[in-house]
């Protein structure tokens, strides 16, 4: 052990440690408060002298009942879990397999396979999004929740691949040799022996999965039109402002109630997620 | 992939039975290795054709014809990179987009190390303060990226008022409203947003290094800094490296962000080569000279990749 000084262990640790945790919560701190504030509040000047910007004598739900009345946020909500939940899905089935035949399976361009699923898990969505507009179009996907649920995977899938590829490669490979001596067949050894030992790493790729489509925002812009098909990050940018005018009571309303279901998810699951996250970048 | 000989010899021994019990069971094509990774793979394959190589494809030629919405164009050869690197709101978008990469990765790199090393520590509550420090990173970013928006408005803004109540400022700053001060404000978003999954990424590796190490080191009289540029930061270096690369790539196509802080403005001054792609491709309806713009990442993207594989071709040998 490092034998330190008491104040020293203050300067390096505990004010450094202090700062980051206040800096990093600080804007959901903010978001709270200003979703409860009443308007005539919210939009008083910054040097009035009874401005008290870290907290409110009268908080109110009105911002949340607005929000709830006058957009269609619920359906937003229900969307996006829908869409993150399908995408996920199928990304996970996709990079099951995949991940599996690269890891265990000999076959002629295994390599490069290998190699271009993971250039195609290094290109972002930003390259892509104008003329995958245009095939949405053409294949009449546009506006409808599939354009998404097709699309998603395409950053999904490279990620799960990768991540249960290196996770079925620390699994024995005598536990399936046993299970086909027994005689089951390849396939029957992958389904019933490998897959139920994955579940971990599964779990932690669903998660990572989920938070990411949860995220997504460029194609849920580009893709979907009407206000009732939209996802909340594009609903809450579309619908909230109102030409110039921001509402920012129901726009941190609708932040907040839509950070919260991911939140939670992420909460319930944190190490799973760590597992995700630190595993999408080793492999 | 390779195993020391005796275990290879063991193998054989063990993967014989199948061998010949095969020739006997019917559904011999699922023991076929090439057939079942055939099968295995054929979504996969299928979804990203369908959905990435072949819109690149699409993308490249749009970009060379003079396609807009609703009007199928012609082919122009390079006439829209030729019209795009003319453009002096393009030339800004792209110096912005590498300013932004590089201060930004710089910051991520720097407060995530130092984050890491304190959470590297033992302390009550360890768990949770590594749980909400994460948040950022979860949380939708627009979503959040509006309370930041909201926090710099022009004229509620609460640092304003932190700076003006603390005495720094007299007037207020134009966090917004100019385009110097809106990139950086941006750079700092991004900076708070990605921060975590650095020291996460970073905390992960620490926790690999052995401590006797660093024992040793201070018995041999190395001091704090001594002991992480001899010990620490070599060893980290690889992991480092990769968490850098998907940074890089991950900011310099950045979109979200800009679109909702700033818009791109005020008069164009704060565009990402994204968000100006989106403005002229969307927006504006010209796909060709939009698919144009955004290809323009492509180099950059190319180089960043190329690095990646070899450095993980490294790994595999």
């Amino acid at each position: 052990m490092v034998i330190e000084r008491r104040w020293k262990k203050w300067v390096y640790f505990y004010i450094p440690l202090t700062l980051f945790v206040i800096g990093t919560l600080f804007p959901f701190y903010w978001m709270f408060i200003t979703a409860i504030r009443p308007d005539a509040e919210l939009y008083r000047s910054w040097r009035a002298v009874n401005n008290t910007p870290f907290w409110t004598l009268a908080p109110t739900l009105d911002h949340f009942k607005d929000l709830l009345a006058k957009t269609t946020f619920p359906q937003w909500l229900w969307n996006t879990f829908f869409i993150a939940c399908a995408s996920t899905a199928i990304s996970l089935f996709c990079g099951l397999l995949a991940g599996y035949a690269l890891a265990r399976l000999k076959f002629p361009m295994a390599g490069a396979l290998g190699t271009s699923i993971f250039v195609t898990y290094l290109v972002p969505p930003t390259l892509l999004f104008i003329p995958l507009a245009d095939i949405i179009r053409s294949f009449a996907l546009g506006n409808t929740p599939w354009a998404l649920i097709l699309t998603y995977p395409t950053f999904l899938i490279p990620f799960c691949t990768w991540l249960l590829m290196g996770y079925f490669k620390t699994i024995p490979k005598e536990l399936e040799e046993c299970a086909r001596i027994d005689g089951a067949t390849r396939f029957g050894a992958m389904l019933r022996i490998i897959f139920p030992i994955a579940v971990p790493g599964i779990l932690s790729a669903g998660i990572f999965a989920f938070t990411l489509s949860w995220n997504e925002f460029i194609y849920a812009l580009v893709f979907l039109s009407s206000p009732e098909k939209k996802t909340v990050p594009v609903g809450v940018v579309s619908e909230l402002i109102r030409g110039d005018i921001y509402f920012w009571g129901q726009l941190m309303a609708g932040a907040l109630l839509g950070s919260i279901p991911v939140a939670l998810v992420y909460s319930f699951f944190v190490e799973y997620y760590v597992t995700g996250l630190t595993g999408s970048v080793k492999g | 992939m390779k195993k020391p000989i005796a275990g290879g010899s063991a193998r054989v021994e063990v993967l014989a039975p199948p061998r010949t019990a095969r020739r006997g069971g019917g559904g011999a094509w699922l023991e076929n290795e090439r057939l079942l990774a055939a099968m295995l793979l054929t979504p996969t394959v299928l979804l990203l054709g369908l959905f990435i190589a072949y819109p690149f494809v699409m993308g490249v030629w749009l970009a060379l014809s003079s396609t807009s919405v609703g009007n199928v164009g012609e082919f122009v050869g390079l006439r829209n990179f030729q019209k795009a690197w003319d453009d002096s709101i393009f030339r800004t978008a792209f110096w912005n987009t590498t300013w932004y990469t590089a201060w930004a990765t710089v910051f991520k790199l720097t407060l995530g190390m130092w984050l890491a090393l304190l959470l590297n520590r033992n302390f009550r509550g360890k768990r949770l303060v590594r749980a909400s420090m994460l948040l950022p990173f979860i949380v939708p970013t627009v979503l959040s990226t509006f309370a930041w928006r909201w926090m710099f408005d022009p004229t509620f803004s609460v640092l304003n008022w932190l700076l003006f109540r603390g005495g720094f400022i007299t007037n207020k700053l134009p966090f917004l409203s100019d385009g110097a001060y809106g990139m950086w404000c941006a750079i700092a978003v991004n900076t708070w947003r990605g921060m975590p999954f650095f020291a996460i990424t970073l905390l992960a590796g620490l926790q690999t290094i052995n401590p006797d190490l660093h024992e040793a080191a201070s018995l041999d009289g190395a001091n704090g800094w001594h002991r992480f540029w001899k010990v620490t930061w070599p060893l980290l270096k690889p992991v480092t490296l990769v968490v850098v690369v998907f940074s890089i790539i991950q900011t310099f196509s950045d979109f979200q962000l800009i679109y909702v802080l700033t818009g791109g403005g005020p008069a164009n001054s704060t565009h990402l080569i994204a968000t100006y792609a989106y403005q002229v491709g969307v927006a504006t309806g010209l796909l060709g000279e939009g698919a144009a713009i955004s290809l323009f990442m492509l180099p950059v993207l190319f180089v960043v990749v190329w690095l990646q594989l070899r450095y993980l071709r490294r790994l595999e040998t």
